[in-house]
């Protein structure tokens, strides 16, 4: 409360009765603490924001000057171009089955450690561990478990007389394979459920209990209502989150697809198996810096930022909190 | 709050059979969660002859691996690469961002909810929007192929670290402050001699998160020296390792478990910090 060092009637919210001088050192005071931020946040947000729509709107290889061509990008991404419907069905099809199936295992094990009586720091950093593993790594070691030769979940199904697939070799298996990947990291999430449940009041359980609910009903009139504020945020980041899907998907393809990849660099193997795990984002990354498309990119990145800012904005409606309330 | 609090259980008393299936559950569950790490272990003890087979223990340990990662590729080279971008941004993140996420959380401005609202879509945008612009910007600036496009950005500010450190300062009591400011402090005083000494578990805690970005960074090592193999990250070259020696899976997972263990470590040193810091990432606050 800055307002106890001030004069009492001037107080507050009329800067106009606030002398002058003192006025201006408070805005410098405030601007040596944001300078850096505000230079940050205009070169590197809303200046390449801007830039993103102009290029957008030209045809550009990095070797030309780029040259205005309307909307020709547009028109050529909505109509023409198969390989971004097909990476915008498979970021869909991320959105649809990878978040609800991170939160149905963040809810079932964050529930599990709440009954437990014993033990639950334990296996609180065992479920957690995974959720460490640096994406990359964890991404090959899952490439490594899953394959379809020598890997191990495929030796262990035979053991049952199961014939596993050929997973992340697989068109039909690959987008499965990484959503088991991204179940088994689900830890932080597990973290942000356990925290809410643990904030959830022991009496109404109890009441709940003598009004004779049983497990069920004490869940879905306790619990659930408890918890869903914290199941509304983390739908929504986790639709932004996986709105922008690329590093799994991308080392995913790179490492099951072999040793073919002796041209063409890093990105020449994106999608496989038959772009069945090229996301909207990789497509904008190969367009970009495989095809120097650079006009084309652009097109693509500004109708993604709609798409990201639109979520966002249902993000900061719902969660005044989030914002609300400085001091 | 201490130990024995009265679980829920207290009034309901469970019968046996129902904790045994509950700790059965928690340990099938817990098999599961591990058992990729298992087999990683394993197999990065095989020797390459073995490392071909189905077999899922090692008939022989190979320990030898470990150094074979180091001499058959500079992974000594990609570490140095690594720690020097995660130090780096770290150490600038915080230079930057402590300043910010203070005037945000404690300082009375106008246009300061503007600015967090700002921040928060900078934080939520997917990075790949905006690519093509500053890669054309750090092209221009004759710093691509190095990792320094991802460092430099770092100086001006983070909005993750920034977003982060804020909801950490808000639960500082502002009667803290204006006692110091009382006693004469500046604004800057006051940060330094009150704030971050009452902020350090927030500060470690975001700085963890900032190295820990760095060091697992795909995207932007990717973008930015996938055609410069020297400055290559730990990331970068795991992706590559197969493409360069075919299908040599024990060096694969001996690199893969060398690029997981820091995390590992540091995390079992910092848990609580690490924890607290996932949690006000969540609606908290």
């Amino acid at each position: 409360m800055t307002a106890l060092l001030e004069r009492p009637a001037s107080v507050a919210d009329k800067p106009p009765r606030r002398r002058p001088a003192r006025r201006w050192r408070h805005r410098l005071t405030v601007l040596s603490f944001m300078a850096p931020a505000l230079l940050g946040i205009g070169v590197f947000f809303l200046y390449p924001l801007l830039a993103a729509v102009y290029f957008s709107f030209t045809r550009f290889d990095l070797l030309t000057v780029p040259r205005w061509v309307g909307l020709r990008n547009y028109t050529y991404l909505f109509t023409q171009d198969s390989v971004a419907g097909q990476a915008a069905l498979n970021t869909v099809w991320f959105v649809l089955i990878l978040v609800p199936a991170r939160m149905l295992a963040a809810l079932l094990t964050s529930m599990l450690l709440v009954s437990l009586k014993r033990g639950g720091g334990f296996f609180r950093t065992i479920f957690y561990l995974p959720a460490l593993a640096p994406p990359v790594a964890a991404t090959i070691a899952f490439v490594f478990l899953f394959n379809p030769a020598t890997g191990p979940v495929n030796e262990v199904l035979s053991w049952f007389g199961v014939d596993g697939p050929l997973w992340f070799d697989s068109p039909d298996w690959s987008k499965p394979s990484l959503v088991l990947l991204g179940t088994w990291a689900v830890g932080d999430l597990m973290v942000i459920f356990l925290a809410a449940l643990l904030d959830v009041p022991k009496p109404l359980y109890e009441a709940a209990a003598i009004d004779g609910a049983n497990a069920w009903q004490r869940f879905w009139h306790v619990t659930f209502p408890s918890l869903s504020p914290v199941l509304v945020f983390a739908a929504v980041t986790g639709v932004i989150q996986t709105l922008q899907y690329f590093t799994q998907a991308a080392v995913a393809a790179s490492v099951a697809s072999g040793t073919a990849t002796t041209g063409g660099g890093i990105s020449s193997t994106f999608g496989y198996p038959e772009n069945s795990t090229l996301t909207y984002p990789l497509h904008l990354y190969v367009s970009g810096f495989r095809y120097y498309d650079m006009g084309y990119a652009n097109a693509l990145a500004v109708v993604l930022f709609v798409v990201a800012f639109g979520v966002t904005v249902v993000l900061l409606r719902r969660f005044r909190a989030f914002t609300g309330g400085a001091r | 709050m201490t130990v024995t609090l009265p679980r829920r259980g207290t009034m309901v008393r469970e019968s046996w059979l129902v904790v045994v299936a509950r700790n059965s559950v928690a340990i099938a569950a817990a098999a599961i969660f591990v058992a990729p790490f298992l087999f990683v272990v394993l197999m990065s003890f095989m020797t390459s002859d073995q490392a071909l087979t189905s077999n899922l223990w090692p008939t022989t340990w190979h320990p030898g691996n470990f150094v074979d990662i180091f001499t058959k590729m500079p992974m000594f080279d990609y570490l140095v690469n690594t720690m020097t971008y995660a130090l780096l941004a770290t150490g600038f993140m915080l230079l930057s961002s402590i300043p910010a996420a203070y005037a945000l959380a404690k300082l009375k401005w106008r246009g300061s909810t503007a600015v967090f609202v700002v921040v928060i879509c900078m934080m939520m945008l997917p990075p790949q929007v905006v690519t093509v612009p500053l890669y054309l910007m750090w092209s221009n600036a004759g710093l691509t192929g190095t990792l320094w496009p991802l460092i430099l950005p770092m100086l001006v500010g983070d909005a993750f670290s920034i977003f982060l450190l804020r909801q950490f300062l808000m639960t500082i009591p502002g009667t803290v402050l204006d006692a110091a400011r009382i006693d004469g402090c500046s604004e800057w005083q006051v940060l330094l001699r009150v704030v971050v000494p009452m902020a350090k578990p927030g500060i470690a805690a975001t700085a963890i998160f900032q190295f820990f970005y760095a060091w697992n960074d795909y995207y932007g090592p990717l973008l930015y020296t996938s055609e410069d193999q020297a400055n290559w990250t730990l990331s970068i070259a795991l992706s590559q390792f197969k493409t360069l020696h075919h299908v040599e899976w024990n060096l694969v997972m001996a690199a893969t478990l060398l690029v997981m263990a820091p995390v590992v470590i540091v995390f079992f040193f910092a848990q609580k910090a690490f924890v607290q810091g996932v949690t006000l990432t969540g609606v908290k606050g």
